[in-house]
């Protein structure tokens, strides 16, 4: 098992606030890591930086071992790492398999030309992926409603559509935004049994999350983040007594 | 005449046609501060305060300042009412919505002017007359002179509006930050209507001022609404003093193109400028320099 | 996915036994034109469609690429003798050329900027026709521009234009929908959707901003060079940018997420002002109303309203 991940004093400023304060951690090979911290640590904003929506000010990001300095959204998923949003949701005007069939795009072989014309290649590759989307449909529950238009989907059922549109292409890391935000208490349970799955299957994955049952249940480490620094690091059981994180959430 | 006469003559007339350019873009700045759209209508309110003041002034007989108050007041309530009742009613669409129904709001107009005054072409006479002044061998009419006038006093108006009086402290704020605006209790709505009964009024002065010069006629304002929003591009969209400073280098590049090398590619010119602008430097002259602008 | 596209394959198959059959029952002459420029907008709309509602850009600067089409290859034809086909082609080429290096600069913009760069365009393809007289012909315009041939057939009368340019009105729409249909369209999709959102799954925003953009120009080229070689005789006028907004508003009016919308958008506005003779008079007030009406209360046009009343129709049979 390597290093699929890591952060090397990443820092970044808004104006005059500090969002990230020299932030190092890495991620191994198939695991699950937790992200927590109170409001405002800098979690969403260290996702952002890792998926290059925002750029860091200082510091380096590796990832398998390469830099991704320089490099855009579109170029860092379409080496493997992939990400959902807090609330950016489904896209409009297309069916729940159409956006799942989205998150394929990466792996794409064919040509503007063999759309156009349809060729042969694009057709096969057409039905190569509908049959992959309708997987990770299975995965997440929702095979039976794929041909509804996304958008009238209820709010969790919208959720699992964007989990299943950036896991569909089997990416190797993938950075979880808040998933079980705005989800109740049964359909929590569901998506950790769906993060366990992942697991198995070889993915590794970044969960940024409020619900700490959750992150206590099926993290391997979790990494605290507090104003911007990492205050604590360690398993599951180390994190509940470690005195700083305590503080830093009860605000002492 | 010889080459200075003439650098100085085609000046005149560059910095009066960008005085006109400079209000035109500060009605595009009015309404970028509060909706943050281009409102593509804005030519049209020129074309309208055009034609409203021929009527007061030659249908009607009233003195002259009388006709101007009148245009210009009607022409800023068509703008307020442009706001309340189509833009309003789609606020939650998006920005793209909205400058289609300026858009809408643009064509509509221009059919109702074609519809009351005609597809002919009217004019009125200046408001200031007397002969012309002497300035380097070069002459300045006295409508020329009243043009930049008249414009300067437009933009120290605005200017102590925007510093002093409530409503104008008001869309400051709302120009800074609008939700922020919206939720310490300003009248958003009531502000972002009352902006736009701005940008229709002084849409309306920029058509009293060049009237007399070129005449107007049911398109008259397509062409140089698009000129406003030229210069206020070129100064840096969106800033005050920007759109001052675009309009007026608009006005003398154009005068210079078309004195030195051709009139007839005079337009061609200004809008491969604006092309060119947006291309390489869409942020303008005073402009913000973030890349991309929402 | 295959069921959309068939679904649409079947509503063009009975879209193209109409047009085929229309000719023989229509014997006025005058229908046939207009007719036929309903065809050559609803190629052009098409396009638009694909660059407004799928990549979620916007363009006012469409009548300006339609004139490259037309002048290109009319200037080309007459200039060297060559066949108004190869000509148009080289049109084609050219424009591609031309909308690439646009896109790839200006569709880094957003929004206002964007609409004003590419109003710019057309404003100044515009006075260039208009003014370089020598080349152009001026505002008078250009007349005497050959027709296409098919071997000895010359394609000049209305019934004959008429054949060849729904014929290939209907094979690109046919290429459109299966595009639609694909992962390219998906992607545009998406972008129109959410830009971040995209980007994130791998899409690259900017690639398929240009990519819509140049096909949306090559349509217009398209439409522009059919549009030379049918009547013989072109002037600026006609590319003027009330033009181009009168493209949008087709396809705004028509619904601008799809492609039929842009069919329905351009198919009923084109005739209007033909058949009604008091239309031209309130042209700019019925326009006008319309675009600022179907943007407040209906947002997803013509093409919207219909698939609201059929999906009602549907679901009354079905309880």
């Amino acid at each position: 098992m390597g290093e699929i991940l890591k952060l090397q004093t990443v820092s970044k400023s808004f104006g005059g606030v500090k969002a990230l304060r020299g932030v190092s951690f890495s991620l191994e090979d198939g695991e699950i890591l937790g992200l927590i911290g109170p409001n405002g640590a800098g979690k969403t904003t260290l996702i952002n930086v890792i998926s290059g929506l925002l750029k860091e000010d200082q510091g380096h990001i590796l990832f398998e071992g390469h830099s991704l300095k320089g490099l855009s959204p579109w170029q860092r998923a379409a080496l493997g790492l992939a990400r959902t949003f807090q609330h950016i949701q489904v896209f409009a005007d297309l069916t729940v398999l159409e956006n799942v069939l989205c998150g394929l795009h990466r792996q794409r072989k064919t040509s503007f030309w063999a759309h156009f014309l349809r060729l042969p290649a694009a057709v096969a590759e057409e039905k190569d992926f509908e049959s992959r989307a309708y997987q990770a449909l299975a995965l997440v529950g929702l095979k039976e409603k794929a041909s509804w238009e996304a958008e009238t989907l209820p709010y969790g059922e919208q959720k699992k559509v964007v989990l299943a549109r950036s896991l569909v292409s089997n990416p190797r890391l993938l950075l979880l935004d808040e998933p079980a935000g705005g989800l109740n208490e049964r359909e929590t349970e569901e998506l950790g049994q769906i993060l366990l799955k992942l697991k198995t299957k070889g993915m590794t994955l970044l969960l940024v999350e409020h619900d700490l049952n959750l992150v206590m249940n099926i993290c391997d480490r979790v990494v605290v983040l507090n104003q911007g620094e990492v205050i604590a690091m360690g398993s599951p059981l180390e994190i509940q007594k470690n005195n700083r994180v305590l503080e830093a959430y009860l605000g002492k | 005449m010889n080459e200075a006469t003439l650098l100085w003559q085609f000046l005149f007339s560059g910095l009066a046609a960008g005085a006109i350019y400079a209000l035109v873009a500060l009605g595009f700045c009015i309404v970028e501060n509060s909706l943050r759209i281009v409102n593509f209508a804005q030519g049209d309110f020129l074309t309208l305060g055009g034609f409203l003041m021929s009527t007061f002034l030659l249908a009607w007989g009233l003195p002259w300042p009388l006709a101007a108050l009148l245009a210009v007041i009607g022409v800023g309530i068509c703008g307020w009412l442009l706001e309340r009742l189509a833009l309003r009613a789609a606020k939650d669409r998006g920005p793209l919505t909205l400058i289609f129904i300026t858009i809408g709001a643009s064509i509509f107009i221009r059919g109702v002017i074609k519809l009351v005054w005609g597809k002919n072409p009217r004019i009125f006479p200046p408001m200031v007359t007397g002969e012309p002044l002497r300035l380097g061998g070069a002459s300045l009419a006295p409508e020329t002179l009243f043009i930049l006038v008249a414009s300067l006093v437009c933009v120290v108006a605005l200017q102590l509006f925007y510093r002093f009086s409530r409503p104008g402290k008001a869309l400051r704020a709302i120009a800074y930050n609008f939700r922020s605006a919206y939720l310490v209790g300003l009248p958003v709505g009531f502000l972002t209507s009352f902006s736009f009964f701005l940008a229709g009024a002084i849409g309306a002065v920029a058509g009293l001022l060049i009237v007399p010069i070129t005449g107007v006629s049911f398109d008259t304002g397509v062409i140089l609404g698009l000129k406003g929003y030229a210069s206020a591009v070129l100064g840096g969209y969106g800033s005050f003093p920007g759109a001052i400073l675009g309009g007026l280098l608009l006005g003398l590049l154009e005068a210079l193109v078309a004195g030195f090398i051709s009139s007839g590619f005079r337009d061609v010119f200004t809008f491969l400028l604006l092309f060119l602008v947006l291309a390489v430097k869409p942020s303008g002259i005073l402009g913000s320099s973030e890349e991309e602008r929402a | 996915m295959f069921a959309r596209l068939q679904k649409d394959r079947r509503r063009l198959l009975g879209l193209a036994l109409l047009i085929y059959i229309l000719p023989f029952i229509l014997h006025n002459p005058y229908y046939l034109t207009v007719l036929n420029l309903s065809a050559l907008n609803i190629l052009t709309v098409c396009g638009l469609t694909l660059l407004i509602g799928y990549a979620g850009q916007i363009s006012l600067g469409h009548a300006g690429f339609w004139a490259l089409g037309a002048y290109g290859s009319a200037l080309l034809s007459l200039h060297t003798g060559w066949s108004p086909w190869i000509t148009t082609l080289l049109a084609l080429l050219g424009t591609i050329g031309l909308a690439a290096l646009m896109g790839v600069t200006i569709l880094r913009l957003r929004g206002n900027y964007l609409v004003m760069a590419t109003l710019a365009f057309n404003l100044a393809v515009y006075f260039f026709l208009v003014e370089a007289e020598d080349l152009t012909g001026g505002p008078p315009g250009l007349p005497g521009i050959p027709p296409y041939k098919l071997g000895p057939l010359v394609l000049a009368s209305d019934l004959a234009a008429y054949f060849l340019i729904w014929t290939v009105l209907l094979l690109i729409l046919f290429l459109t929908f299966n595009l639609v249909h694909s992962s390219e369209g998906r992607a545009l999709k998406a972008l129109a959707a959410s830009e971040t959102a995209a980007a994130c799954l791998g899409i690259n925003p900017h690639w398929y901003k240009v990519l819509a953009f140049v096909l949306s120009a090559a349509y217009a080229s398209l439409a522009g060079s059919f549009y030379a070689h049918y009547l013989s005789f072109i002037s600026p006028k006609t590319f003027d940018i009330f033009f181009s907004v009168e493209l949008v508003a087709m396809s705004l009016f028509g619904g601008r997420g799809s492609i039929w919308g842009a069919v329905l958008g351009a198919g009923t506005l084109t005739p209007l002002p033909h058949l009604l003779s008091f239309f031209d008079e309130y042209r700019d007030l019925i326009y006008g109303a319309l675009l600022m009406g179907v943007l407040i209360f209906f947002p997803q046009g013509l093409m919207g309203l219909l698939e609201r009343v059929l999906r009602s129709k549907s679901s009354g049979l079905k309880s």
